[in-house]
């Protein structure tokens, strides 16, 4: 178990490294650091000093990738790859625009992306596979029909008319929880209530329709004809056999995103104004600030290759089967 | 001439893309695996209704695509001087949307003004006041003497539409039952109620229907558009009508010009990693691994920030502001597609990978058949249904992903319309007291209809391809 995890970090990182150079090949190499510079400081009226003062500042003077001035090491550590990309691996982030360090604005913001996120992961997933199996009770019926129907439809509405229906009538119109905004103490919950909420139910329509699709592939199997050749009845089929039998598929897609939870959703957390990642994040694509962007990706794909082999973990906990030896 | 054609990038796409679906047909029917699910697809009525909504859609956004610039009056010395502004075909056909604007918002089929200002009332006796109230519209409603008269006349003109409408249809349903008596030989009342019969091997009751609330709308829509304001007008008095039919555009060359760009890179890719394994496949493993452990969203908006890097440091290299917003539609689709071609790649090389190993191509290499022919000939056409699928089903998605983006301030230019813009513009108008609500209802409508048919047809085309799901009950 302990040597195969550690074979899969070891995989890991030639992928990281590959993230790391994309990142650098698009913020360094396609644009040099004077168009950035140019960019920030505005492209007309800006001098050739202050375009080098903005990279003094930020330490996009050094050379890309050797540095002949610098002694000794220096001549691979004192540039803008050692010192910008590569310390991204040990969590050194540098600083944002406002001067602010990224890897501890970072941490401060996890709490709140996570006080939206994790409660909405976990009622959805709930509030799916329970309508999914209803679906599948009630299947070749006219209420399994009109569902995918719904759910079709659910799934045509973009993300954003969800939230700004859901702000304008229960925020607005009726007045039950505050429109946006984010507390700690005890009235923390009516801040959540609004997010959680939209966050289920734009997700129904295509989750539904997917976990239905498994369900159905699974009761197609001989075992389940066989639990109901002994006289089971049909909920004990579906609830005790199926949903079981169902999990290995239906983890697949779920515990990948378990770690990306920490980053929060961009567009819920930047209407309701929660100060997570996500609203970290469009910010700084907002503001342009680029060193905040490059960290965020380089997170993003750390998070998501944890997901990866959180899931590869997970099937040995739902499927007795699958073991780790080879 | 009194016009000059210009042919900007994304049009030349779109028109290559036409001739691409145009040959893609001429080799499903070559072909009788596709042409028989082809013909399946055919037959799904929610699936034929999509597409006939899908196909008005298209309709729209290719007459969209043919620019040109019209002539200025009154040219020097017998030249023709051309308008810098590039306008299209649709533009010419919707010429009162586009010019006759207000001065600001208004409600939907409004005689007056949504807010307002200080107006000068002439009283009777010549004497000159200031009043706030609502003004008149310049033009919706304005051939109307009495503004009281206004429900009674939108309900005359209503229908007057659905009369056009049902004789349209009619005509139409005719036609294409006595087109059908001729060649099946049978009466024209049988061929009729064959129509609306299932079993008839095309779905001929789901296009009729569909075509029955497409032209009832269209009819309704061109009754009322000469005088009113349909869908009211937006903050610089500009018929949402018109931003609507214009942001259809914007989408299809999202959704389909990415395709484009993805369909090389993930077939030549994922064919060269399936078929001939190696090093070849660990590199291309190892390509899609790490684009994929990059999340979207963030890829996406890393690239197009630089994008715009580009853009602004060199602007030289734009004539017009026509010409900068196209290259960055072009731009954002050539991301789009650079970003989402890992999905479709391994479904490829997975299925490749089972291919090689079967009989037919074992036989075919024993031959010394060379492996150019092997792929051609061989792997590609059985692949068809897996890019068939993908095609269809990333259109809706990319079509949402345009809003998001949009409103993330990563998607297309903001002078160019579209439905991410018109939600970013109209989303804080929700504030406003009373509240403006139409541009947002609009966007709404049009983006639901066209992402909901989308959707219906993938579904279609993915029951009618998928090997899995033949004789499974859906």
């Amino acid at each position: 178990m302990l040597a195969y995890l550690l074979r899969r970090l070891f995989y890991a990182l030639p992928i990281l490294i590959g993230v790391n150079l994309i990142t650098f090949g698009l913020f360094f190499v396609v644009n040099t650091p004077d168009d950035m510079a140019r960019m920030q400081l505005g492209v007309k009226r800006v001098t050739p000093e202050a375009i080098e003062k903005w990279k003094a500042e930020r330490g996009y003077d050094k050379p890309l990738f050797i540095n002949p001035a610098a002694p000794g090491v220096g001549l691979l550590t004192e540039t803008i790859f050692f010192e910008k990309s590569a310390r991204m691996f040990v969590g050194d982030f540098g600083r944002a625009e406002d001067g602010r360090d990224i890897a501890r604005e970072i941490v401060t913001r996890m709490g709140p992306s996570l006080a939206i996120a994790l409660p909405t992961f976990i009622l959805g997933l709930f509030v799916t596979v329970s309508l999914a199996l209803l679906l599948t009770f009630f299947r070749a019926t006219y209420l399994d029909f009109w569902g995918v129907v719904l759910c079709v439809a659910l799934m045509s509405i973009s993300g954003l008319f969800y939230i700004i229906g859901g702000q304008f009538l229960i925020s607005k119109l009726w007045k039950l929880v505050p429109i946006s905004g984010y507390g700690g103490g005890p009235d923390a919950w009516k801040f959540l209530l609004l997010p959680v909420a939209i966050g289920v139910v734009s997700g129904i329509g295509s989750s539904t329709r997917w976990y239905r699709t498994i369900f159905l592939e699974e009761i197609g199997r001989d075992y389940v004809r066989t639990a109901r050749a002994k006289g089971l009845p049909e909920t004990a089929v579906l609830f005790r056999h199926v949903l079981k039998n169902a999990m290995v598929p239906i983890l697949t897609g779920v515990v990948v995103v378990i770690p990306l939870l920490f980053m929060g959703s961009l567009l819920t957390e930047s209407f309701f104004g929660i100060p997570g990642l996500g609203s970290y994040t469009i910010d700084a694509i907002q503001a342009q600030d680029f060193a905040v962007v490059r960290a965020m990706v380089f997170i993003g794909s750390v998070l998501y290759i944890a997901g990866l082999m959180l899931t590869d973990l997970s099937y040995t906990l739902v499927d007795p089967r699958i073991r780790f030896e080879r | 001439m009194s016009f000059q054609p210009v042919l900007l990038w994304s049009d030349l796409l779109i028109w290559l893309l036409v001739a691409g679906a145009v040959a893609l047909g001429v080799l499903s029917a070559r072909n009788p695996p596709l042409r028989a699910a082809w013909a399946r697809v055919g037959r799904s009525r929610p699936g034929m209704a999509a597409a006939t909504v899908l196909l008005a859609f298209l309709a729209v956004g290719l007459l969209d695509s043919l620019h040109y610039r019209p002539a200025l009056p009154g040219g020097e010395g017998g030249r023709t001087v051309y308008s810098v502004e590039v306008l299209s075909a649709l533009d010419a056909l919707l010429t009162p949307l586009r010019t006759r604007n207000e001065k600001t918002y208004s409600a939907p089929l409004a005689t007056r003004a949504h807010a307002r200002e200080a107006i000068e009332v002439r009283a009777p006796d010549g004497s000159v006041r200031q009043v706030r109230d609502y003004p008149r519209l310049r033009h919706g409603g304005a051939h109307l003497g009495d503004e009281a008269a206004r429900d009674a006349d939108v309900a005359a003109r209503l229908l007057r539409a659905c009369a056009l409408a049902a004789g349209l249809w009619l005509a139409l349903t005719a036609a294409v039952a006595a087109r059908r008596a001729a060649r099946d030989g049978r009466g024209f009342a049988a061929a009729w109620r064959g129509l609306w019969r299932d079993g008839e091997g095309f779905a001929w009751n789901a296009v009729l229907g569909a075509l029955a609330a497409l032209l009832l709308l269209a009819c309704a829509l061109a009754a009322l558009v000469p005088e009113y304001h349909v869908f009211g007008t937006d903050k610089v008095g500009q018929d949402v009508l018109y931003q609507v039919l214009k942001s259809v555009r914007t989408a299809l060359v999202i959704g389909l010009v990415t395709t484009l760009v993805m369909l090389p890179l993930a077939v030549l890719l994922g064919i060269v990693a399936g078929y001939f394994r190696g090093w070849a496949d660990d590199a291309i493993q190892y390509l899609y691994t790490t684009l994929n452990s990059i999340p979207g969203v963030l890829l996406i908006a890393a690239a197009v920030l630089m994008m715009q890097v580009v853009i602004d440091t060199h602007p030289q290299w734009f004539a017009t502001a026509a010409e900068r917003a196209d290259l960055r539609l072009l731009a954002l689709c050539l991301i789009l597609g650079m970003t989402s071609w890992t999905g479709l790649c391994r479904l490829l090389r997975g299925e490749a990978l089972k291919l090689r190993e079967l009989e037919y191509i074992q036989a075919a290499q024993a031959f010394g058949v060379s492996d150019l022919a092997i792929i051609g000939r061989h792997l590609l056409p059985n692949l068809m249904h897996i890019v068939i699928i993908a095609l269809v089903m990333d259109f809706s998605s990319l079509v949402l992903a345009e809003a998001v983006l949009s409103y993330v301030g990563i998607g297309v230019d903001p002078t160019m319309i579209s439905f991410g813009t018109m939600i970013n513009n109209a989303r804080m108008e929700l504030a406003r007291e009373p509240v403006v609500w139409w541009s947002l209802a609009a966007a709404f409508f049009f983006m639901f209809a066209l992402v909901l048919a989308a959707n219906l047809l993938a579904d279609a085309v993915r029951d009618a391809f998928d090997p899995r799901m033949t004789g499974a009950a859906s």
